[in-house]
């Protein structure tokens, strides 16, 4: 059939389009010659040198801790809002919470970056603290603006779910508090992990706001690459890509399945 | 009662961070953009003053700086000419892509939509850096054109406005695509059939039907690509030149270069009033709107 083929055509080319730059990404990791653009043979020198660059491992190390403390928090404070949003009927200054819980998903990043950075020089002239930017300062901007992508994920699972599960148990005798610990926070389990998730390689990924809250000894991965990068090519990022591409697209293989997970 | 302090407990916790990082930072801009310039550390003065009494200490000169100069309001407008075109090709590129994947049959539905997502969890920043290595003078996209004949030297397709636009849409299709798809899957195939049946050819089912009925996939999509865009600094930085400047980028200079940070400070928060502030009302207005016409 003649739209069937035109159906093929569209997703084959649509699919092409998403994949190739990062296949070509990977093609070239695996190039000998220091000139990137050049080929000159399959090696595995860039991941050589790469697991040799310091510089490199040290800011994948410092990211990682990061993020992975940034989500967690992210997480508790998103799961508290969504919550609130489906389950609690009285919150002062309503539209001002909801206001604040999802103005950071369309506050563009450099605008977020600079009040952060402005707010911390603000809070060390009058209270003498943060004395120097760092590893606290990105860390607290990430969550910051990784609450609401969690916020929004838990609040859409909370209204699909159905309440009389937790009704059914307040009448059996649970009171508030178990409640919330023995039917709700398992049944939304998935959903919180997949939130942990987003939250986790959304930080991992970050450049802008971090550029912004960094300080001494606090280059994170995306800030190491991009001045790599920045004005040329260079080898050893093609391979960092190779991996953390792999990586990645793993974490969200396993986002899918425990999306998919909860609705069944 | 236990109930009311374990609420407050769940209410307050997320609150007073927010209040605390989020709105606070939010209000130092503001606060910033009011004051007065003057050389030093803070490049700025105090906006209340006690020496000879109090005082008020406030002025909008950094704004009328910011809007009297072509310098900003052209950079600002570049950034909403290129979040438009990027826009409309997010829309061309993803809406057939987003349709035919909501009219396979669900097997095949579920693979293309995760093969969709997955590029946009891997890294911002490489996929960005990809496109750089494709545009590079002897990349691979000039040796396809050379060895095809269509040009007979290398063309220069790295630092533009179109390597710029070529990148954006790159990285934010996926953006579109997801909502897009969201409203699409809803809808009911029958009604194409239907149309066809009472006798309207294909280009009548897809302005009669099918687009009216996609419109707030399309709303959405939009937005979620328009708004990061008007702000995007990495990809001009990277795949762009001097040909054009942008805001994102002009923001940035203004802080770190120029060390004006009153003057940032009256660009960003220009940025939230003109940008931010509409699409927030926008989206309540909306959705009070499509909830009283029961879309």
């Amino acid at each position: 059939m003649k739209s069937s083929l035109i159906k093929s055509i569209v997703i084959f080319l649509g699919l092409f389009f998403l994949y190739f730059p990062i296949l070509v990404l990977i093609f070239y990791s695996f190039n000998e010659n220091k000139r990137v653009m050049v080929w000159k043979g399959f090696s595995l020198r860039w991941y050589n040198e790469l697991f040799n660059n310091e510089q490199i491992i040290e800011a994948f190390i410092i990211s990682i801790k990061i993020a992975a403390l940034s989500a967690t928090f992210a997480t508790i404070l998103g799961v508290m809002i969504g919550y609130s949003l489906v389950r609690i009927r009285k919150i002062p200054f309503k539209s001002f919470y909801i206001f604040l819980s999802s103005t950071p998903l369309v506050l563009p990043e450099l605008i977020l970056g600079l009040s952060m950075l402005l707010f911390f020089i603000s809070l060390n002239n009058v209270i003498g603290f943060p004395s120097s930017r760092g590893q606290l300062t990105i860390f607290i901007s990430h969550v910051t603006f990784c609450i609401a992508f969690v916020a929004i994920i838990i609040q859409a699972r909370l209204t699909d779910f159905n309440k009389n599960i937790e009704e059914a148990a307040m009448d059996l005798g649970y009171n508030y508090t178990k409640v919330l610990y023995k039917i709700t926070l398992p049944i939304i389990l998935p959903s919180i992990i997949a939130g942990w998730l987003l939250a986790f390689t959304i930080s991992l990924d970050d450049l802008v706001v971090a550029s912004f809250t960094t300080g001494p000894g606090a280059n994170t991965l995306p800030i190491v690459v991009f001045s790599k990068v920045r004005l040329g090519l260079s080898p050893e990022v093609n391979a960092l890509s190779a991996i953390l591409m792999f990586a990645l697209i793993i974490i969200g293989l396993f986002y899918f399945y425990l999306n998919k997970k909860f609705k069944h | 009662m236990k109930n009311k302090l374990f609420e407050k407990y769940f209410v307050f916790s997320p609150y007073f961070w927010l209040v605390l990082f989020f709105f606070i930072p939010l209000a130092i801009i503001f606060k910033i953009s009011i004051s007065v310039s003057e050389w030093g550390m803070p490049p700025y003065q105090d906006i209340f003053l006690f020496d000879n009494g109090f005082k008020i200490n406030t002025t909008f000169e950094n704004y009328v700086y910011i809007f009297s100069d072509y310098y900003y309001i052209g950079s600002f407008v570049n950034s909403l000419i290129l979040a438009l075109i990027s826009t409309f090709f997010c829309l061309l590129i993803g809406f057939p892509l987003a349709f035919y994947i909501a009219t396979s049959n669900i097997r095949l539905r579920n693979i293309l939509l995760v093969l969709v997502v997955i590029p946009f969890w891997s890294s911002f920043l490489l996929r960005v850096y990809a496109w750089k290595i494709i545009l590079q003078n002897n990349g691979i996209l000039n040796v396809i054109l050379l060895n095809l004949g269509i040009t007979s030297e290398p063309l220069q397709l790295l630092y533009n406005q179109y390597a710029v636009i070529m990148g954006i849409v790159y990285t934010y299709l996926p953006l579109m695509i997801l909502p897009l798809y969201g409203y699409l899957n809803k809808f009911d195939l029958n009604l194409i059939e239907a149309s066809k049946d009472l006798g309207l050819n294909r280009i009548k089912t897809f302005f009669k039907v099918i687009l009216p009925l996609s419109v707030p996939g399309i709303v959405a999509g939009s937005l979620l690509v328009f708004i990061p865009v008007v702000g995007e600094f990495i990809i001009p930085e990277m795949l762009g030149g001097s040909d054009r400047l942008y805001y994102g980028k002009i923001l940035w200079e203004e802080f770190f270069v120029n060390r004006n940070w009153p003057g940032a400070s009256a660009l960003a928060f220009s940025g939230i009033i003109i940008l931010v502030l509409p699409i927030v009302i926008f989206q309540i207005l909306y959705s009070r709107w499509s909830q009283k016409n029961e879309i």
